[in-house]
């Protein structure tokens, strides 16, 4: 395995944001383990579940604790501001196109459109996760709670997850 | 200017929460990130939220661009900043404080137990997500058939997800 220099760990970080459409995860473990060999497989697995673990963006995560592995602190910040640099430039490009154009009459109905079909993808993402969950009971009750209280009685985040966190993790102990 | 300093307080405050509620990732916090910026604050009603982060995900890299978009709605580039970096700092602080300590216990089982514990979580939050945003981008049979077509394909397919996006696009345009 080989250590990058900050300048590689920022390029590469780059490439894989840049190029991650709907989803950076196959793309930045292509880069990590079989292009730079920064990681073995198994250790980008072992660090991928922490980073699932932890709050926040799992590939921002990543870049942080893969940065501060080989670099510290400053490692981080160059590699989280490597994977971010060019998507959030782009998303503010379509997000002055949209509040410039988005009355067009066309253009209104192509952002209704994607709109439409980025929430299809959220509909299929939920069934990706909860549908291996389907024969633990447990987990069920869990999924069926959380969407009851968050869709339907729209309750506060915080609180609800300081409930359900520990009742949730102490269930499936 | 104390109604612009006023907005970068709100947006540091709700998205340093949401930092660290977003067990699972982005996804899990949609629902009360809807809830602030269409119910608490009235910041945009729920189809332009709805279409934000749509944007969101179209663009490249991480998907925690709809904080970045809404940031830039609320009080322009700096909210955009302000919004982006409060999404970003907690969660990274969290992750560079327990990143040594899960390497030196990865052979624990308490791991693998929380991991059990904070799927079902991460699925709840995400199908809750689904549900919110689908009732505000169903405006008829075209846009309920677009969501269903694309929740099938990203489920039964290997079709990119920017492809499917790019499909909506154009049949919204079409008149779907």
């Amino acid at each position: 395995m080989t250590v990058p220099t900050k300048t590689a760990l920022f390029s590469g970080f780059f490439v894989a944001g840049i190029t991650g459409f709907g989803g950076v995860l196959p793309v930045a473990r292509r880069m990590i383990v079989e292009e730079r060999r920064w990681l073995t497989g198994p250790e980008f697995t072992e660090l991928l579940a922490l980073c699932q673990l932890v709050p926040g963006a799992n590939m921002c995560n990543m870049s942080v604790a893969l940065g501060a592995r080989f670099h510290g602190l400053a490692g981080s910040v160059v590699a989280l501001t490597g994977l971010l640099a060019a998507p959030v430039a782009i998303a503010l490009g379509l997000g002055g196109l949209f509040a410039a154009y988005g009355h067009v009459p066309w253009v209104q109905r192509g952002f209704v459109g994607l709109a439409a079909a980025a929430a299809g993808l959220v509909v299929g993402t939920g069934f990706k996760i909860g549908w291996p969950l389907r024969g633990l009971g447990r987990s069920v009750l869990v999924i069926a709670i959380v969407i009851g209280a968050v869709a339907g009685l729209r309750t506060p985040l915080l609180p609800t997850m300081l409930v359900l966190v520990p009742f949730s993790v102490w269930l499936h102990w | 200017m104390v109604a612009l300093v006023n907005d970068l307080l709100e947006l540091a405050k709700l998205y340093g929460q949401l930092s660290v509620l977003a067990v699972g990732g982005v996804q899990s916090v949609i629902p009360e990130m809807q809830r602030q910026v269409v119910t608490v604050h009235h910041w945009m009603p729920a189809e332009e939220f709805a279409a934000l982060f749509a944007l969101g995900q179209a663009a490249p890299g991480p998907n925690l661009l709809v904080a970045t978009l809404v940031g830039a709605r609320v009080a322009g580039l700096p909210g955009a900043a302000v919004a982006t970096l409060s999404m970003l700092v907690p969660s990274s602080l969290l992750i560079l404080g327990v990143a040594s300590a899960w390497h030196r216990f990865r052979d624990h089982a308490w791991r693998r137990r929380l991991q059990a514990g904070l799927v079902p979580l991460t699925a709840g939050l995400v199908i809750a997500a689904s549900i919110l945003l689908v009732r505000s981008t169903t405006t008829g049979a075209g846009t309920a058939l677009v969501t269903a077509a694309t929740a099938a394909a990203l489920v039964a397919t290997r079709a990119h997800p920017v492809l499917l996006l790019a499909a909506g696009a154009v049949l919204g345009v079409l008149g779907a």
